[in-house]
C-alpha cells in the first residue's frame, strides 16, 4: 500500500479538523479513504438514508438543505459533512446535492469513530451539541497566562488586621513589625453585610476600612491627628476589594481605575491578604494598564491626544498576549472612560466647579464594557433637578463641548447619530431623563426605539453616580412590566441577521447569495448584544455588560437549558475573531475595521463562525416568539 | 451510447469472450490459466458496467517502444464505479533489463538507485495477476499497457498476456474526436481537444494530480472512468460497449 504517494494525506492535512491530527492518525485516515465522483446535480444523500462514512469534499461543491427545503449550508473543497448523522443515529438528517462536479473522499465510520476517540480536538470539532465553540473559547482562554492568573497566586502572606479600637500608634507599630505598608481594620459585626465574615474564633467580624502608610502621611501627620486617636479616624472607609479568584489583570484595572495602591483580597467575605501595586508590577508590567495611569497624569488635551496614539499598540499587544474578549473590552472601556474622565476634570479646572451636581454618562458599547478599537463616542449628561437652563446650561454646554472635542481629538469620532452631551436633548436634568425613559417604555414603537435603544446601555463615568443609577433602577423596575416595549425591542433586535456561513472566498447569505466581506460587528456581535439586552431588560437586570447580563439571565428560566452558555461562547468567539482581525490590521499598518474578508479566515475559524451564526439565528427566532406584540388591550 | 453518434469510429472489436475462454483452456502457465479462468467467470460483454469489479492499471516505462524499452513501475488501483478504495492500491518498482536513460528518469522520476534493488517483473507476477484477476482492467491509452505487459510476459513465460481493457482515452476520443460535433469543430478549424489524462480530467472538473507516478495515474484513471460513466453512460451500460 502506497497511499503516501497519493496526495490524499497532503490534501487532508490542509484542512480542519485533519490539520491538527497526529501523523499516525492522519496516516490512518488517509489510508482509509474511499473515493467517488459525482456529477453536478446528483443527489448525494437523501433524508433518512443510512450513512456509513464521513464525507469530505476533495473538489467541487455541495449544498445541504433543511427539512423545509431551505438552504442550510454550502460546502466546498476541504469541507466535511455527515458527521452529526454519524454521531447521532447514522441516518441522514439533511439532504445533500452536488452543485458542481464533485469528488468525494469517504472516511469509513469506524475510522471516524476511532479518531474521535483518540483526538479530543477532532472530537470537539465534529461535535454538534454546542460544545465546539465552548471548547475553542476555553482553549483560547487557557492560552494566556497573565490574563488568567488569579489574584490569590500573588499573595505572599495573610493580611495584617487590627481591631477598630486600636490606636494609630499601635497600628503603625504593627505595620513596622510586620513590614507591611497597610493594615486592614475590622470590628465586631452582628448583622450580615457584604464585608462580614467569621474569624478563627467563630466571632462575626466586619472589614470596615484600610489604613495605609499614605494615610499616616495625609490623614495623620498632615492633619495633626494624635497618635493616640483610634485607627478608625484615619482609615479609608471606601473599600475597593477584589475576590481571590479574580484575575491579576482585573485587579490591576481596579487599582488604576480607582487610583489605589492597595487592594484587600477576599475569599468570599474573608480577607485573605492585601495586593499592592508593586506585587503586580513585579509580576508583570503591561503597557495598556500604564496607559490608563498616564491618562490621569496629562494636563492638556494635546497631551491626551498624543497619548491616545498608544491605545492601538496597547490593544494589539494585549491581543498578542492572549487576552480574551472580556479583558480586551474592559481595557478599551477603561481607557475610553479614563480619557472622558480626565477631560471632564480638565474642563472643570477650566470652567470652575459645576453650578449643580451632574453625572457624565457613556452609552452603548462603552457602557457595556465592550467597545471596539474603532468605537465612536456616545455620551450624555444627567443633571441635578435643580438645573435651570437659563442659568446653568451655558456651563454644561461648554463642558460637553470641551469633552466631546477632546474625545474626538483622542480618536473617538463624533457620534453620527448625535448621541452626545453637546446635543441639548441629551443634556437634561434627571426628571427629564426619567420622562424620556418612561415614554420609551410606556409608549414604545419600534421606529422610535430604533434610535434610542443605545440609551438602554448606560454607565456613569464621572460625577454624581446616583443620577445614572436612578435611571438604571427605573429601567430595571419598569421594563419587565412592559410587554409592548419588550416586543418592540425584540423586533428591533431582529433587524440585523447573521449570514449562513462562508463558501470559498465569499460570505454566503441565508438566501444563498454571495457577498465579498462580512461586517462582524453588524452581522455578529451587535445582533447578539441586542438580543441579550432584550432578555436582560425582561428579567430586570441592571447589568450592562453582555456577559454580566447573561449571568443574570441564567438565574431565570427565560432561556432553555444550555442556550445561555451557547450565547456566551458565540459572543466570545465572534468578539475574538473581530478583535484578532483588528489587531492584525493594526500590526500590518492598516486601518482596523469590522469588515472581514473570507480569504483571511482559515477553515477552522469558518467552521466555528458558522456555529456562532447558527446560535444567533436560533436565538433570534426564539426572541420573536418569546416577546410577541401584545394585543392593543394588553397595551393599555 | 449517448456520445457515439452517426459517425462513430469503426473499430474491429475482438471477441473477448471467446478469446478469454480459449486462453483459459490453452494457456500453459498455471498463473495465466487462473487469470483467464477468472476473466471468463467475471467478464461478459452483457454485464452492466456498474456491476463489474474494475482495476485501473498504469505502467511507467523507459520509453514508448515495447520492443526496446522496459517497464520501471506498475500501479494498480482496484475499484468499482461506486468506490475507489485507496488502501487496495498496489505499486511496484521494477528493475528494467536495459539501462535507464537520463531522459526517462526525468520523465517518471524513478532513479537509478530506486531501481537498483528492485525485483524483476517475474518476481511480482503472482501478486500482479492476483490483483487483476476477475477484474476488468482500465487504462488510459491502452497501447502502452497492452504492448508492454504482453511483451514482458512473452519474454518471461513464452506466451502472450492479452485481455480486454476499458481505455479512458478512447472513450474521450469517441466524444471529442469522433463525434459529429467534434468533426464539425475540426472542419471549422477549431483546435482539437486534448485527450491526455490531465486534460481529460479537467473537462470533468477533477482535481490536478502530479502525474507520471504509476499509482497516482492509476487512481487518476479510475476517477476519470467514474466521471465518464456519470456523464455519458449509466451503471447499466454493458461492458461490451466499452471494452476494447
Amino acid at each position: 500500500m502506497n497511499v503516501e504517494q497519493l496526495d490524499i494525506r497532503d490534501h487532508l492535512a490542509q484542512f480542519a479538523p485533519f490539520d491538527s491530527l497526529s501523523d499516525d492518525l492522519l496516516d490512518k485516515v488517509a489510508a482509509s479513504v474511499e473515493i467517488r465522483y459525482f456529477q453536478a446535480g446528483t443527489e448525494l444523500l437523501v433524508k433518512d438514508q443510512p450513512i456509513e462514512a464521513l464525507w469530505y469534499v476533495r473538489s467541487g461543491a455541495v449544498e445541504m438543505y433543511l427539512r423545509n427545503g431551505r438552504l442550510f449550508n454550502r460546502l466546498g473543497e476541504g469541507d466535511i459533512f455527515g458527521y452529526s448523522d454519524l454521531l447521532r443515529n447514522r441516518r441522514v438528517r439533511y439532504p445533500v446535492r452536488a452543485i458542481e462536479d464533485t469528488l468525494i473522499y469517504f472516511i469509513p465510520a469506524e475510522v471516524f469513530e476511532e479518531v474521535c476517540d483518540q483526538d479530543d480536538e477532532f472530537a470537539e470539532f465534529v461535535d454538534t451539541g454546542g460544545q465546539r465553540l465552548k471548547a475553542t473559547v476555553e482553549q483560547q482562554r487557557h492560552d494566556s497566562d497573565m490574563m488568567t492568573t488569579r489574584v490569590r497566586k500573588l499573595l505572599g502572606r495573610p493580611a495584617e488586621m487590627i481591631e477598630a479600637g486600636v490606636t494609630l500608634q499601635e497600628a503603625a507599630q504593627r505595620m513596622r513589625d510586620a513590614n507591611t505598608t497597610c493594615v486592614l481594620v475590622i470590628e465586631p459585626a452582628e448583622k450580615a453585610s457584604p464585608y462580614t465574615f467569621i474569624d478563627r474564633d467563630g466571632h462575626g467580624r466586619r472589614l470596615c476600612g484600610i489604613l495605609t502608610d499614605r494615610d499616616f502621611c495625609t490623614r495623620v501627620l498632615a492633619e495633626g491627628v494624635t497618635p493616640q486617636a483610634p485607627a478608625t479616624d484615619a482609615m479609608s472607609r471606601q473599600l475597593i476589594v477584589v475576590q481571590s479568584d479574580e484575575t491579576v489583570y482585573e485587579a490591576m484595572l481596579s487599582m488604576l481605575r480607582n487610583q489605589v495602591h492597595h487592594l484587600p483580597v477576599l475569599h468570599r467575605r474573608q480577607p485573605i491578604g492585601v495586593l499592592h501595586l508593586s506585587d503586580i508590577v513585579r509580576y508583570e508590567t503591561h503597557s495598556s494598564l500604564f496607559l490608563v495611569n498616564n491618562i490621569f497624569l496629562q494636563n492638556e488635551v494635546g497631551q491626551l491626544a498624543h497619548l491616545s496614539e498608544e491605545v492601538r499598540t496597547a490593544f494589539a499587544r494585549m491581543v498578542a498576549d492572549g487576552a480574551n474578549s472580556e479583558m480586551v473590552g474592559r481595557a478599551l472601556a477603561t481607557v475610553g472612560r479614563s480619557f472622558a474622565h480626565r477631560l471632564i476634570e480638565l474642563a472643570e479646572a477650566r470652567l470652575g466647579p459645576p453650578p449643580v451636581p451632574y453625572c457624565f454618562m457613556v452609552l452603548g458599547s462603552m457602557a457595556r464594557d465592550e467597545p471596539t478599537i474603532t468605537a465612536d463616542q456616545d455620551n450624555a449628561l444627567v443633571l441635578d433637578d435643580r438645573f435651570e437652563p437659563e442659568q446653568h446650561d451655558a456651563y454644561f454646554e461648554a463642558l460637553a463641548k470641551f469633552v466631546s472635542d477632546g474625545l474626538a481629538a483622542c480618536g473617538y469620532p463624533y457620534c453620527k447619530g448625535d448621541v452626545m452631551a453637546t446635543n441639548p436633548r441629551w443634556r437634561q436634568p434627571l426628571q427629564v431623563w426619567k420622562r424620556y425613559f418612561t415614554e420609551w417604555m410606556d409608549a414604545p414603537n419600534p421606529e422610535r426605539l430604533l434610535h434610542s435603544s443605545i440609551f438602554f446601555d448606560l454607565a456613569a463615568v464621572h460625577g454624581e453616580e446616583p443620577l445614572v443609577e436612578a435611571l438604571q433602577d427605573l429601567i430595571a423596575e419598569r421594563a419587565p412590566q412592559r410587554p409592548f416595549f419588550l416586543a418592540a425591542m425584540a423586533r428591533n433586535a431582529l433587524g440585523r441577521t447573521p449570514p449562513l456561513g462562508f463558501f470559498r472566498t465569499f460570505v454566503m447569505e441565508q438566501d444563498g447569495k454571495h457577498r465579498k466581506s462580512i461586517n462582524l460587528k453588524r452581522r455578529g456581535t451587535a445582533p447578539l448584544a441586542d438580543l441579550v439586552r432584550v432578555h436582560a431588560l425582561a428579567c430586570g437586570s441592571k447589568a450592562q455588560n453582555t456577559f454580566a447580563r447573561l449571568d443574570d439571565i441564567a438565574k431565570t428560566r427565560l432561556l432553555a437549558e444550555g442556550v445561555n452558555e451557547r450565547l456566551r461562547y458565540a459572543f466570545e468567539f465572534l468578539s475574538m475573531v473581530r478583535i484578532r482581525h483588528q489587531a492584525h490590521d493594526i500590526e500590518q499598518g492598516e486601518e482596523p475595521d469590522n469588515n472581514i474578508e473570507p480569504e483571511n479566515i482559515d477553515s477552522r475559524e469558518r467552521h466555528h463562525l458558522k456555529d456562532a451564526f447558527e446560535v444567533i439565528s436560533h436565538a433570534q427566532k426564539f426572541l420573536g416568539f418569546r416577546y410577541p406584540m401584545p394585543s392593543k388591550r394588553a397595551r393599555g | 451510447m449517448k456520445a457515439g453518434g452517426v459517425f462513430r469510429h469503426r473499430e474491429t472489436r475482438p471477441d473477448w469472450d471467446a478469446y478469454l475462454a480459449s486462453r483459459a483452456r490453452e494457456a500453459r502457465d498455471p498463473r495465466l490459466v487462473n487469470f483467464f479462468s477468472a476473466g471468463v467467470e467475471a467478464l461478459s460483454p452483457d454485464t452492466p458496467i456498474g456491476r463489474v469489479p474494475l482495476a485501473a492499471l498504469d505502467l511507467e516505462t523507459t520509453g514508448l517502444d515495447a520492443g526496446r524499452h522496459d517497464i520501471v513501475s506498475i500501479g494498480v488501483m482496484p475499484f468499482t464505479l461506486e468506490r475507489i478504495r485507496v488502501r487496495e492500491g498496489r505499486y511496484w518498482v521494477l528493475s528494467p533489463r536495459r539501462n535507464l536513460s537520463e531522459e526517462s528518469v526525468a520523465f517518471h522520476h524513478i532513479t537509478h538507485s530506486e531501481v537498483a534493488g528492485a525485483p524483476d517483473l517475474s518476481a511480482i507476477l503472482d501478486e500482479l495477476l492476483a490483483c487483476l484477476s476477475g477484474r476488468l482492467v482500465v487504462v488510459h491509452y491502452r497501447r502502452i499497457e497492452r504492448s508492454f505487459l504482453d511483451a514482458a510476459i512473452r519474454e518471461r513465460l513464452g506466451e502472450s498476456l492479452l485481455f480486454p481493457v476499458i481505455d479512458t482515452m478512447s472513450l474521450e476520443a469517441r466524444i471529442h474526436r469522433q463525434s459529429w460535433w467534434a468533426r464539425l469543430r475540426r472542419w471549422l478549424g477549431q483546435p482539437v481537444a486534448s485527450i491526455r489524462l490531465h486534460e481529460s480530467r479537467q473537462r470533468y472538473h477533477l482535481p490536478p494530480y502530479t502525474g507520471h507516478h504509476a499509482l497516482v495515474d492509476a487512481l487518476a484513471t479510475a476517477e476519470l472512468l467514474q466521471a465518464q460513466v456519470a456523464r455519458y453512460h449509466t451503471l447499466e451500460t454493458p461492458v461490451g460497449e466499452l471494452w476494447r
